[in-house]
């Protein structure tokens, strides 16, 4: 390799004449001198064993996608996956917003240099609030369960309480990051989880169970609408009165791609709102799309015991001008580190300007629009499967996802969606390890992706496979 | 430095009304599919779909406006923004602020990654699983930790894990009762205190010696049959390497506790130590720093976290395992802490880091390493000879690849601190300076990082830019009590609104209810 190839293009002080200058300026001869506080017991003798580099990006971008051609995709397949990450467009408007370097690159700045990125953020929570119906919006937490689970806790701190009410029926992607931010029991902080049932015939919360199981030591009931098996709720006004009446904080998760048709739980009285920002202008990224929001009214105790940054919009010197400012910053854990509420860090800011993008592209039109695109769609399909002989669908109404059990037909779901998968068909998650007492049961998603003639061409496959 | 030629620079202004406040009723900025008329005619409207109570009778006030409009908006709001690709990013010490290729980007968005749903059978998801299994290969290299998750969403959240994981270890030897401390350092990140806290325990922060190092008798004074272990990093955000940093692990470790390095500021010594031989029982890398991944205006991140074999039991499911010729997703580990984060994480993080460490190499790691150490010793004898500014602890000590620095003697000559200059310093064309977490245990604190991206003359640049700052502090002082000039923000009126729930609003609709303006 001739000098002129080991300068790595990421590096420019490898050029050696400008690293000899560097050294004579810092008075060294040997870069060895830098490490002299690093004693010797603690020094890395070995070589670290890692492949031949490809510093040359075409080599490079073959190597990486060879790899990934290995990959079988959405794009090749018909998906019919959602549970927690969900196929939905994302428009190219969104796309080059996302991707510009300003945006994609930029960090920790304040208002004076990065003024454009606090407007967008700012943006972001108006949205959200008009599509919620609440007036504070917080900075995103890593996704839904974490939102769920800080959601939580905040619930907790609030009303000096710590037991809280979930549904037995949650994803379990979500339940593991509330669990670990809830429990374990042992500890003396710990938010006590308990669960209420789900009604066998509608899939909706229990109220009964429910109910008997709230107490003043309830410090928040959590409703999710529509819930994991794609159940809306319709109870949640009878539910947020419940927790109410015990002086409880009622906190819904909700799938924010559904409120253009369907209303949201503050209009209930839920207090305080979480979900997910991935059906909003993300990719699925292999699940590395996720982004958690959380929401309330705007009452100082609610800030106050926020965990996640908050910004205000504030003005300048100069009339008629804005710039932005962290509220109440010394009750994150920046500010007072243990003793801050909870934690905050960097988590997922990019997908607030994905989701303003989104929202403002689509308007309250675009909204209502998809949210009928999707309940059409998946009514369709559910309707469908129906005519097949041994399939059912379970529950209530349902937005965009619904369970369909198999027990009839002879088939497991594994059998069914290798069966499926042949025909260039991803399935619905199985779930029927998560809830035995369903029987064999996949969780289905439909959406405004899917053609009538994807969910013909799911129903023709799925006939002549539990045949 | 001396002949560095300070930019004319002048920050795009767009002075762009807020989103909520543009377009006319009826504008679209896109459409959305509508059902088929068969779908239709079988199922019928949303009236016969969901139930009226639940239904949306007032639209939400989101902006109507054309997809051109749309789009001009955000880009002009992104040309307002000083990202890391424009500005330059030294001053964000702690934070490791380099070059993203973006080639990576490229890769990401194909439709052979973005595409993937992470509930797709193994055998679909084999490429980004080899990735995956692959990257936590060159981890087990880099740290000598023996298994790795990239479930966490970022830094804080690796070392939330850690905290999980730790709380479970304990539990599982039925100690956790009795080990509900957690001790950290000053100078680590506030998540160090933080995210234990958050996990359950009692949290002692051991404040720095005359040398800067976390205090090693304060140490030896706290750990008890009640430590569950230590969460700290090395070098601290001081720059200052700890050298006895494995008496620290020792004493922990004798009162049987566990060991946690927190790697944010592992850039540089890449190749030089690592967490393993320090005696540390997990570890955690920033993929969105150390591994080039962008930081996307605050995640979305990756945060590695890699333990010894005796922890891995613990960690979060599922984790990807090979047996020489598939790729699989191991969710069948009884004590594992669960899930800290749905599915496996940010991938892209992951791909983008397997990508950087592909083109790097060991050699090239070690380069990296050396190259940040000495951008930052160089950078620092700049900003040593600039009066006003110094130096904390450790006199004669090499620094790593980031210093802690104090512009307190500047405040006592001239009444501008840190803050003042930080706000000054955006009118060059570049990023404003990272001062440092609370609180301020060094008064008047900044902390560059000009790691390997930068060029000397970078360097020279920076240091420029901050000398001429300090400068005005003495000689025109209206300079800089009313910076910044060039960009499209002026200073904050009234700093106390953040304060006063009266006049806070985080929403256009809190701010109109607030100021009564429409």
């Amino acid at each position: 390799m001739n000098q002129s190839r080991k300068v790595h293009p990421y590096i420019p002080n490898m050029v050696p004449e400008i690293r000899q200058a560097m050294m004579e300026a810092v008075g060294i001869t040997e870069i060895e001198e830098l490490y002299s506080e690093i004693p010797d017991h603690l020094r890395f003798k070995g070589d670290m064993n890692l492949p031949d580099p490809l510093p040359s990006e075409y080599l490079l971008r073959r190597h990486v996608e060879g790899i990934l051609a290995k990959n079988e995709t959405t794009k090749d397949n018909l998906s019919f996956l959602g549970a927690g990450c969900w196929p939905h467009h994302v428009p190219s408007v969104v796309d080059e917003i996302v991707n510009r370097a300003e945006f994609l690159t930029a960090y920790c700045g304040d208002t004076y240099s990065d003024l454009g990125k606090y407007q967008a953020r700012f943006e972001f929570y108006s949205l959200m609030a008009e599509l919620l119906n609440v007036d504070a919006v917080s900075e995103p937490i890593y996704d839904w369960g974490a939102a769920a689970g800080l959601s939580l806790r905040m619930a907790a701190r609030i009303t000096g309480r710590n037991e809280v009410l979930i549904p037995r029926m949650i994803c379990p992607e979500r339940l593991g990051v509330m669990k670990n931010l809830c429990q374990p029991e042992e500890m003396k902080t710990a938010v006590h989880i308990k669960t209420y049932e789900y009604d066998p015939e509608t899939g909706l919360a229990d109220l009964k169970d429910l109910e008997s199981k709230l107490s003043d030591k309830v410090a928040a009931v959590y409703v999710e609408t529509p819930n994991y098996a794609g159940v809306m709720e319709i109870k949640g006004d009878q539910i947020a009165a419940l927790a109410a009446k015990h002086g409880a904080i009622a906190v819904a998760g909700v799938d924010p791609i559904s409120l253009g048709v369907m209303a949201s739980p503050a209009d209930d009285g839920f207090k305080i709102i979480c979900g997910d920002l991935q059906p909003l202008g993300v990719h699925m990224l292999c699940g590395g799309g996720q982004s958690g929001f959380i929401a309330f009214q705007d009452e100082e105790d609610y800030v106050a015991e926020c965990p996640l940054a908050m910004y205000t919009i504030l003005e300048t010197q100069k009339e008629g001008e804005f710039a932005y400012a962290e509220v109440l910053a010394e009750r994150t854990s920046y500010g007072t580190r243990d003793k801050g509420k909870d934690w905050v860090g960097t988590a997922s800011g990019l997908w607030t300007i994905a989701a303003a993008v989104y929202l403002s592209l689509m308007g309250p039109q675009g909204m209502a629009e998809i949210g009928e695109t999707i309940l059409q769609n998946a009514a369709y399909a559910r309707k469908q499967l129906e005519t097949i002989e041994g399939v059912k669908t379970l529950f209530g109404p349902s937005f965009k996802e619904f369970l369909v059990n198999l027990d009839g037909t002879g088939k497991t779901v594994a059998q069914a969606n290798t069966a499926l998968k042949k025909k260039g068909i991803f399935g619905g998650k199985d779930l029927s390890n998560e809830y035995p007492e369903l029987g064999q049961c996949a969780l289905f998603c439909v959406t405004e992706t899917h053609l009538r003639e994807d969910i013909d061409k799911l129903i023709n496959a799925l006939k002549e496979v539990v045949a | 430095m001396s002949d560095v030629k300070l930019r004319d620079y002048q920050g795009a202004k767009w002075d762009e009304p807020i989103i909520m406040t543009l377009g006319s009723p009826g504008e679209r900025g896109i459409i959305p599919p509508e059902a088929d008329p068969v779908v239709v005619e079988s199922v019928g409207t949303v009236d016969q779909l969901m139930p009226e109570r639940i239904r949306r009778k007032t639209p939400p006030a989101l902006p109507e406006m054309s997809q051109y409009h749309v789009l001009q908006h955000f880009l002009r709001l992104s040309q307002e923004t000083m990202g890391m690709d424009l500005g330059m990013d030294i001053g964000e010490g702690t934070c490791t602020m380099k070059y993203s290729p973006k080639m990576h980007e490229e890769l990401v968005r194909s439709d052979d990654y973005a595409s993937l749903h992470p509930l797709q059978g193994e055998d679909t998801l084999q490429g980004i699983l080899e990735i995956v299994y692959k990257f936590e290969q060159f981890l087990k290299e880099i740290s000598g930790m023996h298994r790795f998750t990239f479930q966490p969403g970022g830094g804080s959240h690796a070392t939330y894990t850690n905290a999980c994981v730790m709380r479970k270890y304990h539990q599982s030897r039925g100690e956790l009762n009795q080990r509900d401390e957690m001790i950290t350092t000053m100078f680590s990140h506030p998540c160090d205190a933080a995210t234990p806290a958050t996990a359950g325990f009692k949290v002692i922060t051991l404040m720095p010696d005359a040398n800067g190092y976390p205090d090693l008798d304060a140490l030896k004074a706290v750990v008890s049959e009640r430590t569950a272990g230590i969460m700290f990093t090395n070098p601290e955000d001081t720059g200052i390497y700890n050298p006895r940093v494995a008496e620290y692990v020792k004493v922990v470790h004798d009162a049987g506790g566990l060991c946690f390095y927190d790697q944010a500021n592992a850039n540089g010594v890449m190749g030089y130590a690592r967490a393993f031989d320090a005696g540390f029982d997990g570890c955690h890398f920033n993929l969105h720093k150390t591994f080039s991944s962008p930081h996307g205006c605050e995640g979305p991140a990756g945060g590695a976290y890699g333990v010894r074999e005796f922890l891995a039991p613990f960690l979060p499911v599922p984790l990807v395992n090979f047996d020489g010729t598939k790729y699989t997703m191991d969710y069948d580990r009884p004590q594992s802490i669960g899930k800290v984060r749905s599915f496996m994480g940010n991938l892209e993080c992951v791909l983008r880091a397997y990508a950087w460490v592909m083109s790097m190499g060991a050699e090239g790691l070690k380069t990296v390493a050396e190259t940040a150490v000495l951008n930052n010793n160089y950078l620092d004898k700049l900003l040593m000879a600039i009066k006003g500014v110094d130096r904390p602890y450790a006199e004669g000590k090499r620094r790593m690849e980031q210093v802690r620095y104090t512009m307190e003697p500047l405040k006592e000559a001239t009444g501008f601190g840190s803050e003042d200059i930080k706000r000054r310093m955006v009118d060059f064309g570049i990023q404003g300076y990272w001062l440092s977490h609370h609180p301020w245990v060094v008064p008047e604190p900044f902390t560059p990082e000009p790691c390997e991206t930068y060029s000397k003359a970078d360097c020279d640049y920076w240091a420029a830019a901050v000398a001429q700052s300090v400068k005005e502090a003495w000689e025109s002082p209206s300079v800089i009590e009313e910076a910044p000039h060039r960009q499209p923000a002026t200073k904050i009126k009234d700093h106390s609104v953040t304060e006063d729930p009266a006049r806070w609003a985080t929403t256009w609709r809190g701010y109109q209810k607030k100021y009564g303006k429409k």
